[in-house]
């Protein structure tokens, strides 16, 4: 049994979907049951997660409607017919599952030091509510990059003991990673004299 | 009475009244203290950085301190901010590796491998055998210049400043070969999507060995110059320690992970290109010190020169100029003597000539790119010579096109100098990267940095932090 089967069958209502895509094995959790499901994660002796490698988070704003770079008006400018591959070259499709196409996803990666595997786990997260349980209390790893996540997309940690900005200053307005935020806004901490 | 003496008396009896005035309220506070017990004692507040020489990079640590112990610190980070992951989002795949290059400017290699094989996993390629090879050697070489710049420095700050020298005089005869290779020092750019910009060149095999030779030396040297040098070793044991438990829970990895005993090494542990066909040991401490994470760079170092070697030995794709009994010979050698006809003995292997730096040229072009046209560029013979080859060439650099993984998601870890670097790549089936994340090594570690200053000496501070081998770019993207 692999690991998001595992997980599966421990939370049958709220893993919303499963897949692996060129070998990553990844779940998409709701995120009422984030913490329940992390404790598990971190407990359990078959999965045994004891590091929280990474943390982050995907906008999904303009996801497939990002425009190229092309200065033409169709976008994306189509690939010619001689450089379209014919078929994946591992033979995998990925897609988003339905209902869970929210704006946000925070984006765990686990890693287990005893069973050596790795696993995704995905929280989807509404743009109106932007909130998920903090993992600060299992993993002391969650710390700064749940604060680097609040400070690049807005997402609120709920019972994180320090959620403040890290990267950027706190007189920043805005989150600049988000998908609206304009790649060339300029922000100076020191203004122009008068 | 005269007036002088008016005077004296005045004085005289001013001095008596301050006098009494002090031991008086001298008194009273002596009584304080002794109603309550305890002076009323603050620790201070100690701002070290941004910008100060010890901190390696620009980072502030506000120390508090109670004497000369530290009691609490809080590490801020930030300062060399610039955006690294929105503007991977902005231009085409291949456009940020020069940025990739900025991460980690002492072991960029190691980046650029990153991003690509990141980049590979998503489009569900795999490069050729000799590309692979010759990415881990350039990553080996990187890993080495990188640990020999963190110990040199820490060094230095402890007063070995001769020690300082020495290795970056070593790191110097590795940043030659990289130079050879790649014809940058630093800000190199030498792999892309599918393969590397161009072959290693020629007498590579033996200007590497001349090169490790002297690294060797100044490595001995140093040895003998720290190891059992007793200021140097007070210094660094048992200072900085961390348990292993808060390591893993700091998602501490690398050489700082290793000195508390943990052999976790991604090279290990989840090879990728060709770390599981190369015999190697993995150096670890016991005490999770500074003088243990000492210990693990310099022996990996050695460890790094044994894969290098290796690596080349093993090196495939017939790129070697042989005569009919196999042995090497020079290029312009070899031309004399086709010149003369005497052609007959040449064994059939690729000619290999010096890379140019605008791309590899065609004879070595297939050795080291994966044959991938949608997403390798073509020799430049191709491109200048036939009207396929300009074809694929432009659909590749013309705004707009370029390479196109599908939609998708991968993360790709590598070992770099300072532990798990991890590259997560989002495709949405556009020519550029729909989001980049870059997991920096020493992240968790700065993170963990305040836990681990508290308890020892504020100049146990500066070992300490030049342990942790910060680097601003990749800490602060």
């Amino acid at each position: 049994m692999n690991l998001s089967e595992l997980l599966t069958q421990k939370f049958p209502h709220d893993v919303l979907a499963t897949h692996r895509y060129r070998g990553d094995d990844t779940v998409i959790l709701k995120k009422e049951r984030l913490l329940e499901a992390a404790r598990v994660l971190k407990e359990d002796p078959a999965l045994d997660f004891n590091f929280l490698m990474d943390l982050t988070c995907v906008d999904y704003l303009v996801f497939e409607k990002s425009p190229s770079t092309a200065p033409s008006t169709a976008t994306p400018s189509p690939l010619p017919f001689f450089m379209k591959p014919k078929s994946d070259p591992k033979g995998e499709i990925w897609e988003r599952p339905e209902g869970a196409q929210t704006r946000f996803e925070v984006i765990y990666h686990f890693y287990s030091l005893s069973k050596n595997h790795r696993l995704r786990l995905k929280v989807p997260v509404e743009e109106k509510s932007p909130e998920v349980a903090s993992l600060t209390s299992l993993w002391a790893s969650a710390d700064w990059f749940e604060r680097e996540v609040w400070d690049m997309y807005g997402i609120v940690f709920k019972g994180h003991p320090n959620l403040k900005r890290i990267l950027l200053y706190e007189e920043f307005i805005g989150h600049p990673l988000r998908k609206d935020y304009p790649v060339n806004k300029r922000q100076p901490l020191i203004g122009p004299v008068n | 009475m005269t007036k002088q003496q008016v005077w004296l008396l005045v004085i005289g009896t001013c001095l008596v009244f301050v006098i009494w005035l002090l031991e008086f309220n001298m008194g009273k506070i002596q009584e304080e203290v002794t109603k309550t017990g305890t002076t009323e004692t603050r620790s201070m507040l100690l701002n070290i950085g941004p910008s100060h020489p010890a901190m390696h990079g620009i980072v502030r640590i506000v120390a508090e301190l109670d004497g000369e112990t530290i009691v609490g610190a809080d590490v801020e980070i930030g300062y060399l901010h610039r955006a690294f992951e929105k503007m991977c989002e902005t231009g085409p795949y291949n456009n940020a590796i020069p940025y990739t290059d900025r991460l980690n400017y002492v072991s960029p290699l190691i980046n650029n491998v990153g991003y690509c094989m990141a980049v590979e996993k998503l489009l569900g390629i795999e490069v050729t055998e000799r590309c692979k090879y010759i990415r881990v050697i350039m990553s080996e070489i990187s890993r080495i210049s990188d640990h020999l710049t963190c110990i040199g420095a820490s060094a230095m700050e402890l007063g070995a400043f001769t020690v300082f020298l020495y290795m970056i005089k070593a790191r110097e005869y590795l940043w030659e070969l990289i130079e050879k290779v790649t014809g940058a020092r630093l800000t190199i750019s030498y792999t892309r999507v599918g393969g590397v910009k161009g072959d290693l060149p020629q007498q590579f095999k033996e200007d590497t060995a001349a090169a490790f030779k002297q690294t060797r030396e100044v490595l001995k040297e140093c040895d003998q110059l720290l190891t059992r040098n007793r200021i140097f070793v007070d210094r660094m044991k048992d200072v900085g320690v961390i348990s292993k438990e808060d390591a893993i829970s700091y998602g501490v990895t690398g050489p700082f992970l290793r000195s508390t005993g943990i052999d976790y090494d991604v090279r290990k542990a989840q090879p990728y290109l060709v770390y599981d066909r190369i015999d190697f040991d993995i150096p670890v401490g016991e005490n999770g010190d500074n003088l243990d994470r000492y210990m693990v760079r310099m022996e990996e170092m050695e460890q790094s020169m044994r894969i290098v070697e290796k690596a080349l030995e093993r090196l495939p794709g017939g790129s070697i100029l042989v005569d009919d009994q196999g042995h090497e010979m020079p290029a312009a050698f070899m031309v004399d003597e086709a010149k003369m006809g005497r052609t007959a003995g040449f064994k059939e292997r690729i000619v290999r000539m010096d890379p140019t730096l605008e791309g590899s040229s065609g004879s070595h072009h297939p050795a080291v790119n994966a044959p991938e046209k949608k997403v390798v560029l073509p020799a430049k013979e191709d491109t200048y010579g036939n009207i396929e080859g300009l074809m694929d060439h432009f659909k590749l650099v013309m705004v707009g096109h370029g390479i196109r993984p599908p939609k998708g998601e991968a993360y790709f870890p590598v070992e770099g100098a300072n532990g798990e670097l991890g590259f997560y790549v989002v495709s949405d089936g556009s020519d550029r990267p729909y989001r980049v994340r870059v997991r920096p090594p020493c992240f968790p570690i700065m993170a963990a940095l305040s836990k681990i200053l508290v308890g020892d000496m504020m100049a146990d501070m500066v070992p300490t932090f030049g342990s942790v081998n910060m680097i601003g770019g990749e800490l602060d993207r």
